[in-house]
């Protein structure tokens, strides 16, 4: 695990993201996928004077059409993935939380892990991040809105994080809380919020240990921007994007499935598993389509909406007995 | 300032004219300059959403200037801001079938029966339809007593307007809140127009 403060970079290191990102293809290309020779290729990008982010070194992800943490769809620019975020502790508005996040403190940060689990305890992140292996992975991002984005994070598996806690065999469920700083957050301090804060999301084990779900540190090869859920994130690619809470605090292991936030706001329009469904439609938006984004008036890009977004190989499983109508 | 003669009601009228067509400008110079952010037709959406409603309540609140301020002259801007209230009304409704139904009847009558919301919306839009092709002169002249009545319309039209917001409410009741006390405050003037009546 490598962090280099912007102060450490020389200046000829500095590679334009745009370089940077032609290099990897290159080095894919050449069947040089850093997996494959187990090791992680640093990525330095350019250090603007105000950017707090700091790069990462990770494994990319081998741009293979099977493998399932790969997409060759268009990822939108930095710039447009952070700055058109759901985040509400920092605002309703798309472009509140680029704007109101960096109020932000991100260090210290520690994960308290409770409940159903051998090892509860509080997990300084400089820990987790030395304990894990970073990985890339390229993932569709489907929003309840009806939009999308396709985002390379870059992280470490969510059942790799578990198995680290030891669940025991009382852990049905995983719940995960965001931080609650009401100094820090504007959002939380809107007396108009129909959240009950802090937010909670949960998956049930199963889905938790299913290989796609992920916790990400970082995208577009650095850490994450405050308003894209730094530090520490989960990104569950086949359930709508309010599953995939952000700045995580805490993980309670359960046996009794947890109510999740915007479950308790409207129960009718949000159900706990929040699966993509372009069959079964949200009281506000037809599910059917989408918009990928970044979209033009001209190139509209909507495009019709598949099942588990995509995902469905790896994770239909996980449902088969059940029926995703009622199981919204 | 009671009145105005008729070549400063011309210029205020002018002035309140290209006032009100600003957020169209804004919206074409943004568009053409691609300005309109990352989800462009979200934003379109809701720019055209919103100064209609704003619009609709400046509207509604030109019969309280004149009773509560004795604002007389401001009558003489109540029909320009009514139909610019339905041109944005009409934009907004135009861009939702060009860019969310993709002008799929099949898809848009489903989402009308289905999406409480947008139906609201819609027949806020359609009631509005009677009182903008009337509000010429002619039409004044021709209905008569009539002309009054059909335009009572404004508030069934402007309660399915807050209604339109008020069921898309997610994590902020701030809007729903906000025009809800403005309508409140414009129909109580109503209300105390209609005791003396009586």
């Amino acid at each position: 695990m490598l962090i280099r403060t912007p102060s450490d970079i020389l200046s000829s290191e500095i590679t334009p993201e745009s370089v940077y990102l032609k290099r990897r293809q290159f080095m894919q290309g050449l069947g040089l996928g850093a997996t494959a020779l187990g090791m992680g290729l640093p990525a330095t990008g350019f250090a603007a004077s105000e950017d707090p982010r700091k790069s990462l070194s990770f494994s990319p992800v081998v741009a293979n059409a099977d493998n399932p943490f790969y997409t060759d769809e268009k990822t939108p620019s930095f710039a447009e993935a952070s700055s058109y975020n759901n985040f509400y502790e920092f605002g309703t508005d798309k472009t509140d939380p680029a704007k109101n996040s960096h109020t932000l403190t991100t260090d210290p940060w520690s994960v308290q892990v409770e409940g159903a689990v051998a090892k509860p305890g509080s997990y300084p992140l400089e820990d987790i991040m030395k304990l894990m292996t970073l990985e890339e992975r390229i993932y569709r991002l489907r929003c309840v809105e009806a939009w999308s984005m396709v985002i390379p994070w870059v992280g470490f598996s969510l059942a790799d994080f578990i198995k680290m806690f030891e669940p025991t065999s009382d852990a049905k469920y995983v719940e995960f809380t965001t931080l609650y700083r009401r100094n820090e957050m504007k959002g939380q301090r809107s007396a108009f919020s129909t959240i009950d804060w802090p937010y909670t999301e949960g998956l049930r084990m199963d889905e938790a240990m299913n290989s796609l779900a992920f916790m990400s540190v970082g995208m577009y090869g650095k850490t994450l921007p405050n308003q894209n859920g730094a530090p520490i994130r989960l990104v569950v690619p086949w359930k709508y994007g309010f599953k995939s809470i952000k700045s995580i605090v805490k993980m309670r292991f359960t046996s009794v499935r947890p109510k999740t936030s915007w479950q308790s706001i409207a129960p009718n329009e949000y159900g706990f598993y929040a699966n993509v469904n372009p069959e079964v439609s949200h009281p506000r938006w037809s599910q059917a389509y989408e918009r990928r984004l970044p979209s033009s008036l001209l190139s509209p890009s909507r495009i019709k909406t598949e099942m588990f977004n995509g995902y469905g190989e790896q994770v239909a499983g996980l449902y088969k007995d059940m029926n995703l109508r009622r199981n919204y | 300032m009671a009145m105005l003669t008729s070549r400063q009601l011309r210029i205020a009228k002018a002035v309140v004219f290209i006032l009100c067509l600003l957020p169209l400008t804004y919206i074409v110079y943004a568009a053409l300059t691609e300005n309109l952010g990352t989800d462009p037709v979200k934003s379109l959406i809701h720019i055209t959403g919103e100064w209609a409603i704003r619009l609709f309540v400046l509207t509604m609140a030109i019969s309280p200037m004149r009773a509560w301020l004795g604002w007389g002259w401001a009558l003489r801007f109540r029909r320009m801001l009514g139909l610019y209230t339905w041109f944005y009304a009409t934009i907004h409704l135009l861009i939702v079938t060009t860019y969310i139904f993709a002008w799929d009847w099949q898809l848009a009558k489903i989402e009308l029966a289905e999406r409480a919301y947008i139906f609201v919306g819609f027949a806020a839009w359609v009631l509005m339809m009677p009182l903008g092709l009337t509000s010429n002169n002619r039409a004044v002249r021709a209905l008569r007593k009539n002309w009054g009545r059909l335009h009572m319309l404004v508030y069934p039209a402007v309660l399915l307007a807050w209604l339109h917001i008020a069921w898309q409410v997610r994590s902020s009741y701030f809007d729903a809140v906000l025009y809800a006390v403005l309508i409140i405050c414009l129909l109580f003037q109503r209300f105390q127009k209609l005791k003396k009546r009586l």
